[in-house]
């Protein structure tokens, strides 16, 4: 047309100006906010390799007892306290699991849409933000005034901080199951017993364990609800039902304040080791999810 | 099954068993382990607040309303007051979360909006490193490396604000490596992965016919952001920071060895302050009596904080969530 030679070109591909340099800036400070998490993180990591990767050795994981904070490293071990966090975190992995999986199991399979299910389904939700010294606390009014400390009721405390997490995760998992397999069964003439152990959690079941993984990793480095319901010892005890126990995070915890060279080197190896505890446990549950994930959102 | 074995070749294959039989006993008992599992979380989170009542009883009453609120927490004097512990939580958890939002927000934008798919899974990774080491271990990082480390440029600050009316208040002498601002950046780092991933999981939920409807008008990738992403997914962000709120008041370990264990109110965010978990763990293994009734009331304190907030956060979400529906 004539008049279409009188308009301006614009260029509407690109924005130009003022508006253009706004989004640059935008997208600029994004990625300078991802650098900067990535410091702190790197960080730390090196520090904690770099200072522990000296203290590690087969004496430091098993020998025993801790020595004394006064003594330098070489004496002595952590043996009681690799001892005490595989066998607390191992039990309450034992019993949170379980219920949790079960718990789930109620809310999507049982309850449906009825108000209980809801309710703990938002309780579970609201459960995950109770702070861990808090559990620490309720543990030790219920349990340890009256049976004395133990590593049970370390066990006690860290099952109460995964049986959330390990609920939510299952739900979720469990929410992503098609109903037809569901229906499939039921026409067979399955109970519904029957249908949710052998059909929809068996094919959900990446999804799980993955989950509890990741909980389990969390749990192994909690310090705040072991402190005073384990009472953190010396020598190893090797009967998680009685008597006062240890565990590797209450040891940094107890090393960290102290002024000698030789507890501050044994806190970084404990460090060490406990990083790479929850580390290998996260990426077991990255490498379950990758391989055995059958529903996906 | 073993009706079908017994049935005569006049029989059809098993109809022994009429249809409308009552469901076998391990069926119902499966169904109520299972239910008897989900009751768990409801008994615990009541047996928390019951037996946590029960023990800081004796706080409670000897130490009255405004015994419970006063700034004095002396042992010898058996007065504790937990007003200087509810000031260095609420503090330092605020400081984390004016460092922590906007850090977590501008990822979980990038994300969503800015990387391709790919790419984003790799980064979801690394975020979520920051809550896998251990709160103990920030914690030791905190006071032998970071806290030292910290203490000169926090005098230098202090130097360079003297005389300027309000940040003198704020970040003037006294100054300590240890302190509540310190607790504010660890603080913050520990619960960026928390904040970061419940905002994507929000602003993932933005239809994707809104975001071309902006960009079709000729709207760049921020202003997109701005007029189609945040008015969708404000309240569930708004949402996600009060869970990070949350947990950074719960969090102990590391806030009690970074902060310096000094129960004082002051406007000075460089000097050294006590938060309600710090306290209790540094102070509750020796306790006893009164002294330990008053730290597990402490606690209850917490519980009940943390649950306000952790409600509110999910109150937040669900109206927002309704109001986006009926939009």
């Amino acid at each position: 047309m004539a008049v279409a030679s009188e308009q301006r070109t614009v260029d509407l591909r690109e924005p130009g100006g003022w508006r253009r340099s706004k989004n640059q800036i935008a997208t600029f400070f994004m990625w300078l906010a991802f650098v900067a998490t990535l410091v702190p993180l790197v960080f730390v990591l090196v520090t904690v390799v770099s200072k522990g990767v000296g203290a590690i050795s087969w004496q430091f994981l098993s020998g025993s007892p801790i020595p004394p904070n006064v003594l330098p490293l070489g004496v002595g071990g952590m043996g009681p306290a690799v001892v005490g966090t595989l066998e607390i975190t191992g039990f309450a992995a034992l019993i949170a699991i379980p219920l949790g999986v079960l718990g789930a199991v109620y809310i999507s399979e049982y309850g449906g849409r009825n108000w209980l299910a809801k309710l703990i389904a938002f309780m579970a939700d609201v459960m995950t933000g109770v702070p861990s010294i808090v559990m620490g606390l309720f543990i030790f009014s219920i349990w340890v005034l009256h049976f004395g400390y133990s590593g049970l009721a370390g066990s006690f405390a860290l099952a109460c901080l995964m049986l959330p997490i390990v609920i939510r995760s299952t739900y979720e998992m469990l929410l992503l199951v098609p109903n037809e397999l569901r229906e499939a069964s039921y026409a067979l003439g399955a109970t519904k017993s029957r249908v949710t152990l052998t059909v929809v959690l068996p094919s959900a079941i990446g999804g799980i364990v993955s989950g509890a993984l990741l909980s389990v990793a969390r749990a192994a480095g909690e310090t705040a609800p072991l402190l005073f319901v384990i009472l953190t010892v010396e020598a190893t005890n090797s009967n998680l039902f009685s008597g006062a126990d240890t565990a590797l995070s209450t040891q940094i915890f107890v090393n960290a304040q102290s002024p000698y060279v030789g507890a501050e080197a044994r806190a970084w190896g404990a460090a060490l080791t406990l990083i790479v505890i929850s580390f290998a446990l996260m990426l077991i549950a990255r490498i379950v999810t990758a391989r055995f994930t059958r529903y996906t959102r | 099954m073993s009706a079908v074995t017994k049935a005569g070749p006049a029989t059809p294959a098993g109809s022994a068993r009429p249809l409308s039989q009552a469901r076998p006993l391990g069926d119902r008992a499966f169904a109520l382990i299972a239910l008897a599992s989900g009751l768990l979380v409801l008994v615990i989170l009541v047996l928390i607040v019951v037996s946590t009542a029960q023990q800081s009883t004796t706080w409670f009453t000897t130490a009255g309303f405004s015994g419970i609120f006063s700034t004095v927490w002396d042992q010898s004097t058996n007065q504790y007051g937990a007003m200087a512990y509810l000031y260095g939580t609420v503090i330092a958890s605020l400081i984390a979360i004016i460092i922590s939002v906007p850090v977590s927000v501008s990822i979980a934008l990038l994300l969503t909006e800015v990387v391709p798919r790919r790419w984003s899974q790799p980064i979801v990774y690394v975020i979520d490193l920051l809550a896998v080491v251990p709160s103990v271990v920030w914690g030791l990082w905190g006071i032998i490396v970071f806290v030292p480390w910290l203490a000169p440029i926090y005098a230098s600050i202090a130097s360079g604000v003297k005389g300027i009316p309000v940040l003198d208040n704020l970040f003037g002498a006294p100054t300590a490596g240890a302190s509540f601002f310190t607790a504010g950046i660890i603080l913050a780092i520990m619960i960026t992965p928390i904040i970061t991933s419940l905002s994507r999981e929000v602003i993932a939920t933005v239809p994707t016919t809104d975001k071309e409807g902006a960009y079709a008008l000729g709207a760049t990738r921020w202003e997109m952001i701005g007029g189609v992403v945040w008015p969708h997914s404000q309240g569930g962000v708004v949402g996600a920071i009060l869970v990070g709120l949350g947990r950074a008041m719960g969090e102990t370990i590391a806030v009690a060895l970074v902060m310096g264990s000094s129960a004082e109110v002051t406007s000075h965010l460089f000097a050294p302050g006590y938060a309600i978990a710090g306290v209790i763990a540094n102070q509750f293994p020796e306790a006893s009596g009164e002294f330990r009734s008053a730290l597990i009331g402490l606690g209850l304190f917490l519980f009940v904080i943390t649950i306000i907030v952790n409600l509110t956060a999910r109150a937040v979400v669900q109206r927002s969530a309704r109001r986006m529906r009926g939009a």
